[in-house]
């Protein structure tokens, strides 16, 4: 389908889909089984300005665009879930200083960021705080011009890697959810360390992390925005990366569909292509219409964030939900065609199964994506 | 460093197929790309100007549609784009496309270094870059694998051979060809590419330079296709066995017999 691109996005999305092939495809299932950080390959995606979608110009970037930014996702997507994770994921830990940030904080920690010199992560769950990320225990205590923090983060995407945590911790406990603030703690800060490097089921490119805080010392300045702002944060942050998670499912959905007809083609069984079979044709023609219903739905819900449309909660949450709902329909029915070599690891397909499995938990279950809904539609019907 | 790169558009080989009647390559529907070769001569070509300072001009000889090439380029770091383009150029083989480019060469007029990629992936002859040094009457050295050194003056490369590789130190302007062991040809940013899209090319066709009728185009060209055919295939073949001393003397057998 024609989603009548501009000409920057055409490029955006050519450039990507070339990383992808060239750069990140090649050594997908390298980092799938070492489960090496891809820093060479996040090398040339920093080169390529790629970064620079989620950050203004005036900071290095390239302006902040989220359809841009869902088309490089979805792009890199198509050849590794798990590469494609770690540029989204310091997009989401970027957000936060892009969205709250002052001048000062801005001009310290975006340029590098914008570069892909250096990568960003977001840090609010907690293993008592997922869904309920109210639940919290991380505090903040000021003591002067400093904040001392102590607590645990745990499965924190490129924690470890990244240089940059947008960091969500409780200043006043009294105050339940108006009592989280958001604050900046740089990689290397005394007090800041990490634990275990979770060993995970798919996604296995990127590192998944426990940050702990031991009387963790950080400027006053790195607090975003205001004491109480943390969970505003949050949700801001989130209905930005939302539709890029969405693009992520995407992309491997993409990816798993086009294995999926190319081996149906090559697939002899009773003297032909399996591809002349109606069975495989009607499971690819759903596959592929699913794909481009998820696609509409991100890329109408991307135009929107950008065209400053307000509350755009419900269709973020739709298009997060869906598209990750498609992503593991499509490479499960996608590993079904390939039949019992699918199941091997010698074939590319079963590493899609593995990597859109997690796009249907992270930042909000598609239980709580419902919720965001459910709720909606009420209050809707209530105005 | 002021750096000229030539260029050429070539159809994408690994989707060519052949035309079984003529023997020509079916052009239509086949993806158009940059030389492969010429990527190396590209990446070179930028990586010295981001060394030294300067300048990159890409140039290529071909129908308008080789302004997407130079666009490639532009967008790869290079600065400038000339697209040599004209229908009395058409039909030039080796010899008269080599003195056309020179021809845009001496019209740029300051350059210290001219670089190509060492052959075509098309025509595979590797001869343009040697003619155009020659036409240019500047020092040539092909299958350039290295740049050691360079100043104002002069360049010191390593020059691959087929069993190690050779150091030349050549005096500055001189025209390199290189191999695809020099570098890795970049990805581009997309601030190049943005660049690429809005950047004038220039176009210069037979009035523009400075070139003899009689040497350009198809009547300027000595090279005649005659006729185009797919080699037989060898058959069979002989494995000779045995110790190393056997197996000599054996040959020398079969070569007298061949040979009486």
């Amino acid at each position: 389908m024609d989603y009548l691109l501009t000409d920057e996005q055409k490029m955006i999305k050519e450039l990507a889909h070339k990383i992808a092939e060239e750069k990140v495809r090649p050594v997908a299932a390298k980092h799938d089984i070492s489960e090496e950080y891809p820093w060479d390959v996040l090398k040339v995606i920093g080169e390529s300005d790629l970064f620079g979608l989620f950050i203004p110009e005036e900071y290095g970037g390239m302006s902040v665009n989220i359809m841009n930014l869902c088309l490089a996702t979805e792009e890199l997507s198509r050849a590794c879930g798990g590469i494609a994770v770690c540029y989204a994921a310091s997009a989401l830990g970027t957000f936060p200083i892009v969205l709250f940030g002052n001048e000062e904080q801005k001009k310290k920690y975006l340029p590098d960021l914008a570069k892909g010199k250096k990568v960003a992560a977001f840090a609010i769950t907690e293993p008592e705080a997922g869904s309920d990320a109210s639940a919290i225990k991380t505090t903040a205590r000021k003591e002067g011009d400093y904040y001392i923090l102590n607590g645990l983060k745990h499965f924190i995407t490129n924690g470890g890697d990244a240089e940059t945590y947008s960091v969500i911790a409780m200043t006043n406990k009294d105050k339940g959810a108006r009592g989280a603030s958001a604050f900046i703690v740089e990689k290397g800060t005394p007090g800041f360390t990490f634990g275990k490097k979770e060993d995970k089921f798919g996604i296995r490119a990127s590192s998944t992390r426990e940050l702990i805080f031991t009387d963790c010392k950080i400027p006053a300045k790195n607090l975003l925005a205001k004491e109480g702002m943390g969970f505003i944060v949050t949700m801001r942050t989130f209905d930005m990366s939302r539709p890029g998670v969405a693009a992520q499912a995407l992309g491997i959905a993409q990816g798993a569909l086009e294995l999926a007809v190319k081996y149906a083609k090559e697939r002899h069984q009773f003297g032909k292509s399996i591809s002349s079979f109606q069975g495989i044709q009607w499971m690819l023609a759903d596959m592929a219409t699913e794909v481009e219903a998820a696609r509409a739905l991100v890329y109408a819900c991307a135009r929107a964030i950008d065209a400053g449309v307000k509350d755009v909660s419900k269709e973020s949450a739709m298009a997060k939900m869906y598209a990750s709902d498609v992503a593991m329909k499509v490479s499960v029915d996608a590993l079904q065609i390939f039949g019992g070599y699918g199941y091997m690891k010698d074939y590319p397909i079963e590493k899609y199964v593995r990597d859109a499995k997690i796009t249907q938990i992270y930042e909000g279950t598609n239980q709580v994506q419902r919720n965001i809904i459910g709720l909606q539609l009420i209050r809707e019907m209530a105005k | 460093m002021n750096i000229i790169v030539c260029i050429k558009q070539v159809p994408e080989t690994t989707s060519v197929r052949i035309n079984p009647e003529t023997n020509t390559l079916i052009r239509e529907g086949v993806k158009s790309i940059i030389n492969p070769f010429d990527m190396y001569a590209i990446e070179e070509a930028v990586r010295l100007k981001e060394r030294f300072g300067g300048k990159v001009t890409v140039v290529t000889m071909g129908p308008p549609q080789a302004d997407a090439a130079l666009r490639e380029a532009i967008s790869m770091g290079a600065d400038e784009g000339v697209l040599v383009c004209d229908r009395a150029f058409a039909g030039s083989d080796t010899w008269a496309t080599s003195y056309t480019l020179s021809g845009a060469i001496k019209k740029i007029g300051v350059f210290d270094l001219v670089i190509c990629g060492k052959q075509a992936s098309d025509g595979d002859t590797a001869q343009v870059g040697p003619g155009m040094a020659t036409h240019l009457n500047i020092p040539q050295v092909t299958y350039v694998k290295k740049v050691e050194e360079a100043t104002d003056k002069l360049m010191r490369v390593e020059r691959m051979l087929e069993e190690g590789y050779e150091i030349i130190e050549t005096p500055l302007p001189a025209l390199l060809t290189v191999v695809k062991e020099i570098n890795e040809p970049r990805i581009p940013s997309l601030k190049g590419m943005l660049r690429a899209k809005s950047a004038k090319i220039t176009v210069w066709g037979q009035k523009d330079l400075d070139l003899d009728p009689q040497n350009i185009g198809l009547c300027g060209s000595p090279t005649q296709v005659v006729k185009i055919f797919t080699p037989a295939q060898r058959l069979g073949g002989q494995i000779i066995k045995g110790e190393a001393p056997e197996i000599a003397s054996q040959i020398v057998e079969l070569l007298r017999s061949e040979v009486n």
